[in-house]
């Protein structure tokens, strides 16, 4: 029962991260129904930048306190990322708002090899370390443990999730946002600049990924040009997964396919009897997503995406 | 009334919170040409997709050809023997016309993967057949020098023969055309009405929706009229034109001037 | 057939000759300037097969699948396992039931590998079939994934595929009494000898299958069948509403599609002697996307282009990007890996932008 709750709790941390960057795409396919294939390399660029930073700092500011370390680097890997993803809109998207959707995701996924590749020529290919910038004292919860910065991803994911609904839900612009979403057509003719909310769009959902993505190289230890892709594609499951375009819904299914994944990884062993080990963790996230586009394709809380006529 | 090619009675479908169809019944004679008419969102593209298979009806009875008739897989309704047209013109925009028509002849004919890949005579024959009578169709239509061009490059009225011809590529009993005049000029019109009344004359029966009130009282025998998802009127086009709850429906409460053009 | 013989015939079939020359000197001349180019010749052969087998799901029918990869996995690792001491080494009892070996030869194994790749197709392709596009691109990129996660670790509790090490020591093809694994010697000291290399033997075989395969494609492109893949493509309802069977079509490509990758990695399997999971990773499936999207969807003529270019330029870019740039800037700025990926991703990022249809797609005949 101990194991079961600890793994629990590792979902959620795992789950947070998952959530923060399904918001990223949940958003980007209810305003124009595309998949940002791109997203998981902007996780990857925040993690790297503030990677870069922090060890920066260390080397050449030995006195600074971790935590403050923490929020330079995630303040220095939002800009980076928030620049990014507009040019990628920019660059990528914008000009093939009206071709055929097979477009777009041509060129997402040019875009992201291209990231990748400029990734791994400028921090080169090994691996960098992100150094412990919290204690490392494990915090004792209902018996298991959490370490400080697990529970910093959990406080951290909350707040950011909590300022998102704030954002879209009481202000104009979140305002602005929902009604592109619904209906772009009659959103422009109320005035509202679609261009502009759709940057604004992406410049958000890049914020977050930033955050996730430091927040990964934090839980880890350690960030690579190549860990962009598998939390990218997981987020994906996830949004899908609480159904594509609900903002609600790209935080339940993080978090949900976080447990999954955690709980699944724990007793896969036991499940199949020894068959199948821990290392197919990875599968899980396919096997959901493949599970809920079969059975229950508009997600748990139901697909929020404009029709198109 | 004469032997029904198409009979339904009492069907029904709800969308959530909107009953789209109540009961409705329709009767289209064998060989005869039936309109359908009625205001906007009457419910009258929501029959044909109920007919063809699209949407699934929550109640009703279709006969075809005096047998029972379970419109559930699209990809059956034209085997059955009923081919559409669609409102807003569904082609297959890169291939020629020619070929478009030639897919028209998916339904009756048989060759697979085998006789493609090996070109056995049977599948060389049926390929010809297919061209040829593609070909005729296309001139019946009267677009047959457009046959090489590329569907999406066609004009408009073109495009709208090119989607008929197709559908009569299926060797259907029923053609169910979808608003095939709307967007055209009187001209266009005239020889759409003149097609129309040739395929008639080949045996082929069609029910119709259409707008243009003029059209359909000159060319159909008969009319069915919803109105919100109900029948309001059935029978000749020159009584049903004069029903007052008919007129009510499409102008308001004032039973007053001619239907509108 | 034609009666007469006309001018226009005249010059079809010089051009057709001239061709048939092209292609077989070709080996011999490349070989002057080493064995390592007429590899290159082999790998983008089996290329143009693979882009070949995915224009049928993505070109004719378009099915936009991700995961391609995986079905070269199955027919590699099938010959692998037919043609190497794997399995008797891993089980007693296949031991003991094949006294001489496993050798199962490629007359067996190339229409094993079709049938159990196009088997897959249709089990990775059947919950895919009322998925929307990008929903079906993630899935089947998903299948792709799984496929390889399994051959990394299928090798516990009992070994099939031997994880990450791969399966070595696999028999080249024997074709005819002929072993390609090794060169042949014709002619004489006296009369003067022309060698044959393992390698330009392999072209020759692998050639011939291009050609089949080739027929095959232009075959079904011009058939009801390959009618009925573009009418989904444009418009599935209106296929729907002509009485199309959607749902079996779309097996049929997806099966057709994955026999051709089945062959070529069979093939694959045969020529390199050796098959890790290393070598059908995401990134390899969308090459082979990028080939035939690149190329011209559903144009054969330009999916070969695509294959042929997005293969040699790279291999070509590796041998010659490091000297090139030594010479200009005194160093290598970018390594030749890298390089060739950022051309890879630019390029399917402006041929979108610049020319969606591909550097050659089909002519379309103007009208009205």
């Amino acid at each position: 029962m101990d194991i079961f709750f600890q793994q629990v709790l590792n979902g959620l941390v795992l789950g947070s991260v998952y959530a923060l960057v399904a918001l990223g795409y949940t958003m980007v396919y209810g305003i124009l129904q595309l998949i940002n294939f791109a997203h998981g390399e902007v996780l990857m660029v925040g993690a790297m930048t503030a990677v870069t930073v922090v060890n920066l700092l260390q080397k050449s500011a030995p006195g600074i306190p971790g935590p403050i370390l923490l929020i330079i680097g995630i303040g220095c890997a939002i800009p980076v990322c928030i620049a990014l993803s507009l040019v990628i809109e920019r660059v990528a998207y914008r000009p093939l708002r009206n071709a055929p959707r097979l477009a777009p995701l041509i060129t997402a996924i040019g875009a992201s090899i291209v990231i990748q590749t400029l990734a791994m020529m400028i921090w080169k290919p090994n691996p960098i370390v992100f150094p412990d910038l919290l204690s490392t004292e494990p915090i004792e919860l209902g018996g298991a443990l959490l370490a400080p910065k697990q529970a910093l991803i959990l406080v951290v994911s909350a707040v950011m999730m909590g300022g998102l609904l704030l954002l879209v839900y009481r202000t104009r612009l979140g305002r602005a946002m929902r009604a592109t979403a619904e209906n772009p057509r009659i959103a422009a003719l109320m005035g509202v600049d679609a261009n502009r909310v759709i940057a604004l769009t992406f410049a958000i959902g890049a914020a977050l990924a930033a955050v996730a993505g430091v927040l990964v190289a934090m839980n880890y230890n350690i960030a690579q040009f190549a860990m962009g892709f598998m939390p990218g594609l997981k987020a994906f499951t996830a949004a899908v997964l609480g159904g594509i375009g609900n903002l609600a819904g790209a935080v339940v299914g993080g978090l949900l396919l976080g447990i999954i994944e955690s709980l699944g990884a724990g007793y896969i062993g036991d499940l199949t009897g020894g068959f199948l080990g821990s290392h197919y963790q990875d599968i899980f996230a396919f096997v959901v997503l493949i599970g809920v586009l079969l059975l229950r394709p508009s997600g748990l809380l139901g697909e929020r995406v404009a029709d198109r006529a | 009334m004469t032997d029904l090619l198409l009979d339904i009675r009492g069907v029904s479908k709800r969308f959530g919170g909107l009953q789209a169809l109540s009961d409705v019944t329709l009767a289209v004679p064998r060989g005869h040409i039936v309109g359908l008419i009625g205001p906007n969102g009457a419910g009258k593209t929501t029959l044909f997709n109920v007919i063809t298979g699209l949407y699934v009806p929550d109640d009703g009875q279709f006969l075809l050809d005096g047998k029972p008739y379970s419109p559930t897989a699209v990809h059956l309704v034209a085997a059955a023997g009923i081919a559409r047209t669609f409102q807003n013109i569904r082609l297959f925009g890169s291939m020629t016309a020619l070929e478009n028509v030639m897919v028209g002849r998916h339904v009756r004919t048989s060759a697979g993967i085998l006789g493609a890949v090996l070109r056995t005579p049977a599948q060389r024959t049926e390929e010809r057949a297919i061209r040829d009578q593609a070909l005729a169709i296309l001139e019946f239509v009267g677009i047959a020098g457009m046959a090489n061009h590329t569907a999406r490059t066609l004009s408009y009225g073109d495009q709208r023969r090119l989607e008929i011809a197709r559908a009569l590529a299926t060797e259907p009993r029923l053609l169910a055309l979808d608003e095939p005049a709307a967007g055209m000029n009187a001209t266009e019109k005239q020889s759409l009405r003149g097609l129309l009344e040739r395929i008639l004359q080949r045996g082929t029966t069609i029910l119709l929706i259409e707008h243009d009130v003029k059209l359909v009282m000159g060319l159909c025998d008969r009319v069915t009229v919803l109105d919100q998802g109900r029948c309001i009127a059935e029978g000749l086009p020159a009584d049903v034109r004069l029903d007052p709850a008919v007129i009510e429906a499409y102008l308001g409460t004032t039973p007053e001037g001619s239907a509108h053009a | 057939m034609p009666e007469g013989a006309t001018p226009g015939h005249w010059r079809r079939a010089l051009g057709i000759g001239l061709i048939a020359i092209a292609l077989v000197a070709l080996p011999f001349v490349a070989g002057l300037a080493g064995n390592s180019w007429v590899r290159i010749l082999d790998f983008a052969l089996l290329y143009i097969m693979l882009a070949l087998g995915l224009n049928i799901v993505v070109g004719y029918a378009g099915l936009l699948d991700l995961g391609y990869i995986a079905f070269y996995a199955v027919g590699a690792y099938l010959y692998a396992l037919l043609s190497s001491p794997h399995l008797i080494e891993q089980f007693e009892w296949i031991a003991q039931a094949l006294p001489n070996g496993m050798h199962a030869g490629i007359w067996l194994i190339l229409p094993l590998g079709a049938g159990l790749a196009a088997a897959f197709g249709i089990l990775l392709g059947a919950p895919t079939l009322k998925l929307r596009g990008d929903y079906l691109a993630i899935v089947t990129l998903g299948f792709g994934e799984i496929i390889r996660i399994f051959l990394n670790n299928l090798n516990a509790p009992a070994n099939l595929t031997n994880g990450p090490q791969g399966i070595s020591n696999i028999d080249s093809v024997s074709l005819f009494g002929l072993n390609l694994g090794k060169k042949i010697v014709l002619g004489s000291p006296e009369t003067g000898s022309l060698e044959i290399s393992s390698v330009t033997m392999y072209y020759f075989l692998f050639l011939a299958l291009t050609l089949l395969l080739l027929v095959v494609s232009v075959r079904l492109q011009d058939s009801r069948i390959g009618r009925a893949w573009v009418a989904i493509r444009e418009d599935e309802i209106a296929a729907r509403a002509m009485g199309i069977n959607t749902r079996n079509v779309k097996l049929l490509a997806f099966a057709l599609g994955a026999s051709f990758g089945g062959i070529s990695g069979a093939l694959f399997a045969a020529f390199q002697g050796f098959v890790s999971p290393e070598s059908f990773t995401l990134n390899e499936s969308i090459v082979i996307v990028a080939m035939v999207v690149l190329g011209g969807m559903g144009h054969i003529p330009g999916v070969i282009l695509g294959a042929v270019l997005l293969y040699a330029i790279p291999e070509t870019l590796r041998h010659v990007a490091r000297p090139v740039q030594e010479s200009l800037f005194g160093a290598e700025l970018i390594p030749a890996e890298a390089l060739r990926m950022l051309l890879f991703g630019l390029s399917m990022m402006l041929i979108m932008l610049v020319r969606p249809a591909g550097l050659w797609p089909a002519a379309q005949r103007q009208g009205s």
